[in-house]
């Protein structure tokens, strides 16, 4: 009898760990959810942008445009992500006031999250010129230069024609690199920005439950995964909607 | 008579045009390089309004490059270009070759030229509908209900009313192609630019999307027309040209080029093709 009381206690006590109210480490880890999902969208949608820029200026751009983005995607993708976000989080942070105080400014601090954000997105800039470099090749070219043809300015064309034409060739890579993403933020524990690892592990480390903290933590990283996979696949469905069905081809 | 006038006017590119017809387009002196190749040698042409020219010539005889020169999706390595009574304005590349000195006004003569592909390159993620006002509104700066309004007309025009919200991949070639001549319509084009408009259809559709450009020229719209269909070039144009390696060989009426062949050349070229 006194077996069975052992395990409900057990339950019950990991309930009481990860209440989000004060005894409870719950908020702690909610929170730190929200600031790896900010993360997750700021990096991401920086590497889009860095990435469209990159994979014009590969395609399109001069020699020079054109290696330096070679410069940059090889360097990013040859050097381990971990090294990467050390050598940026604090090189950059001391470059950038090194600058500031011989420019006759004072030292400023830089925010994790925003520090977080521009060394992410810049890791994941470079994946994504390739993806959508790759993409916009896959665009049948006689679309282009119809575009090309009735007058379309560069800008109206990448607005108009090339992005929305190299979606749904570009979908299935940018959707991997959502996803590496949000567990990308995860090596920013490294730097000590309390991003759900890092106040997973101060919880855990707190109250020696490593098995629940951990298992939680894993838990909301796959919901993240589950809720994402649902959004892009309706993104997706979109994106393709004058394409006929693969399946039909088959 | 086409072919003393361009004579005349050859000696100076920016003579303007004496008769009372306004002069669409004229092209003087073209020619295209590419790398070691020449592939133009000096071409030159006028169309005034309502004039359908059609050019024709065995593969690798430049037609196609040379009505691509004259929206400027290749840039000719030297000759003038007048469109609309307008001087294009060129620089040189550096390289023995010349670029478009202002990009803006090649995108305003192009958005007057309504360009018709062989591969018909309609927009594959936009509808019908969508791919015919999509110059109108977007480059144009027509208003979106004024560009549905004439959208709609001219796909009843090509008699594709029914497909308005169907998307390109879903259509024959015959039906992508006669939408690509709705598309270059809506554009109010001051000519019509058709480069083997059916040279990528099956046997069958072809007769559907000939139709459509007989009824255009009919109702004496500007055409530049490069095809292999002789007997509909006979037909429908006021004015043929053939071109062989570069040069144009012989050019007249339809009557006199088809009927009476002076060059050698042409004859053979007739009678291979017919």
């Amino acid at each position: 009898m006194a077996d069975a009381s052992i395990i409900p206690a057990a339950i019950t006590g990991m309930f009481d760990l990860l209440s989000p109210v004060a005894p409870g480490w719950g908020a702690n880890l909610l929170r730190g959810l929200i600031r790896s999902l900010q993360i997750a969208f700021g990096a991401f949608g920086m590497g889009l942008i860095i990435g469209t820029f990159g994979s014009y200026a590969k395609l399109y751009g001069g020699p020079i445009a054109r290696d330096l983005a070679a410069i940059y995607t090889t360097l990013v993708r040859a050097i381990p992500e971990l090294v990467m976000i050390i050598l940026l989080y604090y090189a950059g942070t001391d470059l950038i006031n090194r600058i500031l105080e011989g420019m006759g400014y004072q030292r400023v601090d830089i925010s994790g999250l925003v520090a977080g954000i521009v060394v992410l997105g810049f890791v994941q800039g470079a994946y994504a010129t390739e993806v959508l470099r790759g993409a916009i090749k896959a665009i049948p070219q006689g679309e282009i230069e119809a575009a090309r043809a009735y007058g379309m300015s560069p800008v109206l064309m990448m607005r108009r024609i090339t992005l929305p034409a190299m979606l749904p060739h570009a979908l299935p890579g940018l959707a991997n690199l959502w996803l590496i993403s949000t567990k990308d933020t995860a090596l920013l524990a490294v730097v000590g920005f309390s991003e759900l690892t890092l106040e997973t592990r101060q919880a855990a480390g707190t109250t020696k439950a490593y098995m629940t903290f951990y298992l939680a933590a894993g838990a909301l990283y796959l919901f993240i995964t589950l809720f994402s996979s649902v959004i892009l696949e309706w993104v997706e469905k979109r994106a393709r909607r004058g394409m006929p069905s693969v399946k039909e081809a088959r | 008579m086409m072919a003393t006038e361009v004579a005349a006017v050859s000696t100076d590119p920016l003579q303007p045009a004496t008769t009372e017809q306004a002069e669409a387009i004229h092209v003087w002196n073209l020619h295209k390089r590419f790398g070691a190749l020449e592939v133009l040698k000096g071409v030159s042409m006028t169309a005034k309004d309502g004039d359908v020219v059609a050019l024709i010539g065995g593969s690798g005889s430049g037609k196609s490059t040379f009505l691509r020169c004259i929206n400027f999706l290749e840039n000719p390595t030297s000759g003038a270009i007048r469109i609309n009574g307008e001087d294009i304005k060129m620089i040189s590349d550096g390289a023995g070759g010349q670029i478009p000195a202002n990009r803006r006004q090649i995108e305003r003569i192009r958005s007057r030229l309504g360009m018709v592909f062989q591969n018909f390159n309609l927009w594959q993620h936009m509808t019908l509908i969508q791919n015919v006002i999509e110059v109108p509104v977007h480059v144009l700066g027509m208003k979106r209900d004024e560009a549905m309004t004439i959208g709609e007309q001219l796909l009843e025009r090509v008699g594709l009313s029914a497909k308005r919200d169907v998307y390109p991949a879903y259509l024959s070639g015959g039906q992508q192609q006669r939408g690509a001549i709705a598309r270059a319509l809506a554009i109010q084009p001051r000519v019509m630019l058709f480069d083997e408009p059916t040279s990528a259809l099956d046997p069958e559709l072809v007769g559907e999307v000939l139709k459509v450009i007989a009824d255009l020229a009919k109702e004496g719209r500007t055409m530049l027309l490069v095809t292999h269909e002789m007997k509909f070039a006979r037909e429908v144009a006021s004015h043929v040209m053939y071109l062989h390696n570069g040069i144009v060989e012989e050019e007249g009426s339809p009557e006199e080029l088809f009927g009476s062949p002076k060059s050698e050349r042409l004859k053979q070229f007739i009678r291979t093709v017919s």
